[in-house]
């Protein structure tokens, strides 16, 4: 089978919050980068599990600057056997990112379209949705098992409150919830290998973009916490009603 | 005019459905136009959505399991159909597997996890939370049809009419390529997403089987359970409570935090709720910085005296 899996970079959710130009910019300052885990730890790892039982090859599809390069050589380190990086800027839109993997993954005939479920950064959870139309696919979004025969596939999927259990033929886009997988850690052999991997650098097509950012602002100040004597839940029960009024 | 798609599953119309439907509501008053609701395969008493203000309610039916791909496709012919400039739908499982083909399928800008009204006084701007709430970003949708996902428990829904006839939508619905073999939801609890009240505990509990103080917390408040990642993980409690950046995200009126010590990943799945309470022996747990209301104090003491506390509350009111 044909596999391509989306990744992402997304700040460590330790990151320091902060703007440039004018808030109208995320202030890529020092900021520690990661794959996005549920790119990584899900998506990923059950493409390469479902290589490794039918064949086939597993290809990233990353869109975004060379400073990606490093998340990208870490997929490869895991065990993705080649990458594509769609030249763009910084700041694009999703649905930028989107028309650029949608014209990828055309153009490459996959089976099955990989993504995490969100990234940790904006939660957008839109890109696999919009891919899946552009391309014409069936979507199974919050995928928590996926089993493959032939070429129909089973698959768990998160709803609210509950479990659905899907049947769908290939191809098709699914985005990886908590479940699908167990996260992988690249060994040294891997590391190795991913040096020479390829990681093929592709142009652009043109988009116009539909949303931007306007501005970014920090939230407002949490107020102090106030404590309670521990002896007292009666007062805890009283503000709760009377003045949090959620009780 | 305004399109506000309410999901509706094993066709029950939930809390998230008049929620966004009270949001379309608002949004079409502002822009001067009328909201129409849309529901999708059979749903029980969908008139009721012209209580929260919809004008006017279309069924499509005939889809009866959920396919992202049908469902997408109905939302946007009907929007043509109605000429529809915003499209609205729940941000939940369902609205977050739709939001994007149903950009896609009308040319139209998206934003999920929308938690304000359109300010149209420069263009259209929504604002949502990123960066696991540590960031708010004005978003401005340039393109001529929007398509919003309204973040929960953040519009409360409000009536303003009585019922409305329901009319069929009038569109085909194209055949499903995925076969929904088996849907399971849990029964007599408020799934997690959308509870209001949220009791929920981590290491500090020591072992599973001093749940019932939880339990019994959880009960006398009406709450649904949830718990840190550790303690799902090691199979103390079931993975579908497990709140934080990698599991779900919640933003419930209150948040009663017991033996969790507040780690950033933690914060980051529950940092939106309007009430955290935070329970913990350790006065440097991190946690208290991001609470309301702080006890410093043995959970297995401080606990019990609170459902006495809440018992007693329980009966007089
Ligand atoms: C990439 C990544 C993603 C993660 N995602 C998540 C996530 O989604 N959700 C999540 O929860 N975690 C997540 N984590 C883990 C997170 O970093 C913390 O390790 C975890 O939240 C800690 O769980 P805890 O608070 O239950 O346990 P601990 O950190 O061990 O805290 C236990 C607390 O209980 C208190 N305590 C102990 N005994 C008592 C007592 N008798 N009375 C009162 N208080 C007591 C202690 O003072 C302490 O503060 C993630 C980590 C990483 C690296």
């Amino acid at each position: 089978m044909k596999l391509l899996v989306c990744v992402s970079k997304t700040p460590d959710t330790t990151t320091k919050i902060s703007f440039a130009n004018n808030d109208t910019e995320f202030n890529t300052q020092g900021v520690q980068y990661i794959m996005n885990p549920y790119d990584e730890w899900y998506a990923l790892v059950r493409a390469l599990e479902l290589k490794e039982a039918t064949g086939g090859t597993v290809t990233t599809i990353n869109v975004g600057s060379a400073a990606n390069d490093t998340v990208i050589r870490k997929g490869l380190a895991i065990g993705a056997d080649d990458a594509i990086r769609v030249d763009a800027p910084e700041n694009c839109s999703t649905y930028y990112v989107a028309r650029q993997i949608a014209e990828q993954a055309k153009a490459g005939a996959y089976d099955i379209v990989f993504f995490g479920k969100e990234t940790i950064d904006y939660n957008g959870a839109q890109i696999g949705a919009m891919v899946a139309e552009m391309l014409d696919m069936p979507f199974i979004s919050y995928a928590t098992k996926m089993d493959i025969a032939g070429n129909t596939a089973t698959i768990s999927r998160d709803i609210e409150g509950g479990q659905e259990i899907v049947e769908v033929d290939t191809p098709f886009a699914i985005s990886a919830a908590k479940g699908l997988a167990e996260q992988r850690i690249p060994n040294m052999r891997g590391i190795m290998m991913a040096k020479r991997k390829p990681l093929n650098v592709i142009p652009p097509v043109d988009v116009s973009e539909k949303v931007s950012v306007a501005s970014y602002a920090l939230p407002p100040e949490k107020k102090d916490c106030h404590y309670i004597d521990a002896e007292d839940m009666d007062k805890l029960v009283e503000l709760l009603h009377s003045e949090a009024k959620v009780i | 005019m305004v399109l506000v798609y309410t999901s509706s599953p094993e066709g029950q119309l939930k809390k998230s459905a008049f929620e966004a439907v009270t949001y379309g509501y608002k949004a079409a008053q502002a822009l001067g136009t009328e909201v129409v609701a849309l529901t999708i395969g059979n749903v029980d008493n969908a008139g009721v959505l012209g209580q929260y203000g919809a004008g006017k309610v279309l069924n499509a039916a005939g889809a009866e399991s959920f396919d992202s791909g049908v469902h997408a496709a109905v939302i946007a012919k009907v929007a043509e159909q109605i000429g529809a400039s915003v499209v609205v739908m729940p941000d939940d499982s369902t609205g977050k597997s739709l939001l994007g083909r149903v950009a896609v399928r009308l040319d139209a800008g998206a934003v999920s996890g929308v938690k304000t009204l359109p300010d149209t006084s420069a263009g259209f701007v929504v604002k949502k939370n990123v960066f696991s709430g540590k960031a708010i970003v004005d978003y401005n949708i340039n393109s001529d049809k929007k398509v919003l996902s309204i973040a929960g428990n953040t519009f409360p829904p409000e009536v303003v009419g009585g019922d409305v006839a329901v009319d069929a939508a009038g569109v085909d619905v194209p055949a499903s390529r995925v076969r929904v073999k088996e849907v399971s939801t849990v029964k007599g609890t408020v799934p997690l997403p959308e509870a209001e009240l949220v009791v929920s505990a981590g290491r500090g509990m020591k072992d599973p089987g001093n749940w019932g103080i939880i339990d019994e917390l959880a009960g006398h408040l009406g709450a649904t359970t949830a718990c840190s990642r550790p303690v799902a993980d090691v199979g103390w409690r079931p993975h579908h409570e497990h709140v934080g950046q990698t599991g779900v995200a919640i933003r419930p009126n209150l948040y009663i935090a017991i033996g969790i010590s507040g780690a950033i990943q933690h914060l980051a799945g529950v940092n939106q709720s309007k009430t955290i309470v935070v329970i913990n022996k350790d006065p440097e747990a991190p946690f208290f910085k991001a609470a309301d209301y702080g006890i410093v104090g043995d959970l297995f003491e401080v606990v019990p005296r609170l459902n006495e506390a809440i018992k007693k509350f329980k009966a007089a009111n």
